[in-house]
């Protein structure tokens, strides 16, 4: 009951902040010259001024901007968000048809980057100076200052064109119809490199923030009481270093989950999926408004709802805060 | 004249790599040692996907390349570059070319299993050529109906007469049918046939999954005997080139059409033996960049600067170091693939030569200030291909050394055609001038005065010319062949002398090929064609 009450009031403090960004980016998208009939005459190869005018007002643009922002807001209210001019059907399954391939590859690679983020973090920090700490980070370093296009490219060249392994793009084999644990498997193959690609970037900024938080921990008192005690070094580490220096990386997750929507339109189009970034950018250059506020506002309630789950892990993790809160 | 001998002449004698050249030979020999193979998923590389795929109302590249395969046009071209029949065996015009009567192929169904009719063409010509289709209004503007006396027979009337062979050449492009019963109810652009195509073509769409691929299968019932070879083609959207390339190399992809590729891409698998590389099947899709003058502005207005801009560009430079093999120098709106209207080199040209413009400049009153100076303008470049990138700022690089200062200003397509064709905010305009066969279809719309304001790809220039009005409107209604070309030839000299729009580079679309395709760009529009006798080799 607690948990409810503590979100009902989180999403009311975020309708303001949802508001302010829809309607900002609606400006925004108008100080961008061209309209969703320009961008379309620009992909026909040309048309005749007659055809563009049927056009605007076919997608309610010959009306002034103040009405068709209202329009919008008062469509939003009633949870429509409206037609989408490049795909001709309802915005929220359009969003909704590319909503898996995101969550897939945001999860995955999020998950990718903090497990092995917490693993070569304590590791570093338990051999700080020595050889593993220093390979670590040089590494470390390396994939943060690697662009992920590029990298993304290197892994199809290794992985699918010399070595075959694994496809190099797309989203499951089409050739083949396949349900049940194939599909799976076949789905699962074909994230692999993009999984990687994304989250090697963020697995740089995790194991670093996990060393350097670890060997902060190392050296707080309790630390030194619980050597004193005769624990083994290992115990010490799991059951009383990890746990705390943990907080700094769940805030991370929160704070990245929003990047990992707009990085991943680098990945979505090198490795060619369908994803929620390709969409964004398509909608931009298309001025296909609609489709873009759309987007805009369910990776905001995205942000909200990871946000909101990081808040429920710091109670568990460190029981002052929810005494607090 | 024979397109492929063109084609091969100019690369054979431009090519370093002989790979190439061989390649492009290679699968005629192959053709003649091999009997046709049944079977096989043909991958194509879709870069852009568009909103709808029926060609009827849309004509772009990228709506043939997939509907093209599932829909069928009255006519079509074939290896000579000459109107051949599809779905209308034979036509015949009237002697004041009012009239022209096309005879239908009997015996073809549509997917759905209905009879293709005379009905469908009269529908498709009234309600989707003359009235919603891109430059289809424009040539269809004086059709006024079009009459079935029987099942097989369809008769277009024009209220002024219509050249027999401006309508043959832009049929191809302009002239595919859609199915009446599927589209006589409701609103045509919101039908959902738009992205699930219906046709009479030798393939029947099965899918499309948006932001993934679109999936087509053969089609049994298919009226030319034996055809077609192939059992599925599927369309992969790849947005991203470098991807692309990628997934042509790991045997993803068989074919990336239209230049779909970046320039040292196509240039690197040019020399790998799994590939072809060439311009062969798109002499119908030949292209000019351009150079777009304002003459809003006052410096611009004056032939004289118009002149000394073109002269002070060394465009066969350009050419060599950054387009490669892909690219010739162009001599104006006719390109030299247009065997039917090209006048020849014979017309005002303006070859590098920067003595030349700075006295021209001088003349025209604009001396070097302080600095070496004269003046500055906008220079705004479409955003279409990477070529139109390196040539803005090779004209920027170039016009510096004049004296004219340009300042580069970047836009993506809506926001190019917003500022150049509707709000008229540039100086200098660069883009690609589309020649689609016949320069009555798409070329002297940016010419002729009077185009309405913010129609792209039109005259925005804020120029007028009588003299050139009344040649394009006499040779967009002149029956006779002949007298057509001679003022075509008139139309390029006068243009070319006053350069409200320069155009000094010609290129065609570069196709990469898996090796393994056969029967593959035989026509001068393959790739909008329907690949009925395409195949792949084992």
């Amino acid at each position: 009951m607690r948990i409810l009450r503590l979100a009902g009031r989180r999403l009311a403090a975020s309708i303001p902040t949802l508001a302010l960004i829809l309607i900002g980016v609606f400006l925004l998208l108008q100080f961008a010259p061209g309209d969703t009939v320009d961008a379309m005459m620009a992909q026909m190869g040309g048309g005749d001024a007659a055809t563009a005018k049927q056009l605007r007002e076919f997608y309610g643009l010959d009306l002034s901007i103040p009405a068709q922002l209202g329009n919008y807001l008062w469509r939003l209210i009633r949870l429509d968000l409206g037609f989408s001019s490049i795909y001709g059907k309802p915005v929220a399954s359009v969003i909704l048809e590319r909503l898996p391939p995101t969550i897939l590859l945001m999860t995955a690679s999020l998950s990718f980057a903090f497990f092995f983020g917490i693993v070569f973090g304590v590791i570093a920090a338990r051999g700080v100076n020595r050889w593993p700490d220093t390979l670590i980070s040089i590494l470390g370093l390396i994939f943060y200052a690697t662009p992920s296009f590029w990298f993304g490219l290197m892994a199809i060249v290794v992985f699918s064109i010399y070595l075959q392994w694994l496809p190099a793009g797309g989203f499951e084999n089409i050739g083949l119809v396949q349900s049940g644990i194939w599909r799976t498997l076949d789905i699962a193959r074909h994230l692999v490199l993009p999984t990687l690609t994304l989250g090697l970037i963020f697995l740089a900024i995790y194991l670093r923030i996990m060393r350097a938080s670890m060997l902060e921990v190392l050296n707080l008192d309790y630390v030194r009481t619980a050597r004193a005690k005769g624990l083994d070094e290992t115990r010490i580490v799991i059951r009383h270093v990890l746990r705390n220096a943990l907080l700094p990386m769940v805030t991370l997750i929160g704070l990245q989950a929003g990047t990992m929507l707009g990085g991943s339109v680098v990945v979505e189009s090198v490795f060619s999926l369908p994803g929620l970034g390709r969409l964004a950018y398509e909608s931009v250059v298309q001025r296909d408004l609609n489709t873009l506020l759309g987007i805009v506002f369910v990776s905001a309630l995205l942000v909200i709802i990871v946000n909101f789950a990081v808040d429920l892990v710091y109670a568990r993790l460190d029981p002052r805060i929810a005494a607090e809160g | 004249m024979d397109f492929t001998r063109l084609a091969i002449n100019r690369r054979t004698a431009l090519m370093t790599s002989a790979a190439i050249a061989a390649s492009v030979i290679n699968p005629l020999r192959a053709f003649a040692q091999e009997t046709p193979r049944k079977g096989g998923v043909f991958n194509v590389h879709y870069g852009a996907e568009q909103r709808q795929l029926n060609p009827s109302i849309q004509a772009s590249t990228g709506v043939y390349i997939i509907s093209g395969k599932i829909q069928e046009n009255l006519v079509d071209l074939d290896a000579d570059g000459k109107p051949v029949g599809v779905l209308a065996e034979s036509w015949e015009a009237s002697p004041d070319g009012k009239t022209v009567t096309f005879k239908l192929r009997k015996g073809v169904t549509w997917h759905d299993g209905k009879p293709f009719t005379s009905a469908d063409v009269a529908f498709t010509a009234m309600n989707m050529w003359k009235k919603i289709l891109n430059y289809g209004s424009t040539l269809q503007l004086f059709l006024t109906a079009v009459d079935t006396p029987d099942a097989h027979t369809a008769v277009f009337r024009y209220e002024r007469p219509m050249p027999l062979n401006l309508l043959l050449r832009a049929l191809p492009d302009l002239g595919y049918i859609s199915a009446r019963h599927v589209y006589e109810s409701g609103e045509i652009r919101q039908n959902p046939a738009n992205l699930a195509p219906v046709g009479t073509g030798p393939f029947k769409f099965v899918k499309y999954e948006r932001g993934q691929y679109v999936m087509a299968d053969r089609n049994p019932d298919y009226w030319r005997p034996n055809a077609p070879y192939l059992d599925r083609i599927v369309w992969r959207v790849i947005t991203d080139r470098a991807a692309a390339a990628a997934q042509m190399e790991a045997g993803e992809l068989h074919y990336s059409p239209f230049s779909g590729l970046t320039i040292s891409d196509m240039a690197r698998l040019s020399k790998d033996k799994r590939f072809v590389v060439s311009t062969k099947g798109n002499e119908g899709n030949a292209r000019t960049n351009t150079l777009e003058f304002n003459f809003r502005r006052k410096e611009l207005s004056d032939v004289r600067v118009r002149r000394a801009v073109a002269h002070a560009i060394n465009v066969p430079f350009f050419i060599d170091n950054f387009l490669g093999d892909f690219a010739k120098l162009g001599t104006g709106p006719i390109p030299s693939t247009s065997t039917d209207f090209y006048p020849g080199a014979n017309t005002p040209q303006y070859p590098y030569d920067k003595a030349k413009a700075a006295a021209l400049l001088d003349e025209a009153g604009y001396k070097a200030g302080s600095g070496g100076t004269r003046f500055s303008l906008r220079l705004l470049p479409a955003p279409w291909g990477e070529d139109i990138s390196l040539w803005s700022t090779f004209i920027q690089q170039s016009l510096s050394e004049v004296g004219i200062t340009v300042e580069i200003v970047r836009n993506d397509g809506g926001g190019f055609l917003k500022q150049v064709y509707d709000e008229h905010a540039f100086d200098l305009a660069t883009g690609w001038h589309q020649y689609r066969n016949d320069p009555a279809v798409s070329t002297t719309v940016w010419y002729r005065s009077g185009q309405p304001k913010g129609a792209p790809w039109t005259n925005q220039w804020g120029w007028q010319d009588p003299r050139v009005d009344q040649t394009i409107d006499d040779a967009a209604t002149e029956v006779d062949p002949a007298k057509r070309k001679a003022l075509y030839a008139n139309f390029v000299k006068e243009v070319n002398t006053e350069l409200p729009v320069w155009m000094p580079i010609e290129q065609i679309f570069v196709t990469v090929i898996s090796a393994k395709a056969r029967n593959h760009s035989n026509t001068p529009r393959w790739g909008s064609s329907s690949w009925h006798d395409l195949w792949l080799s084992a």
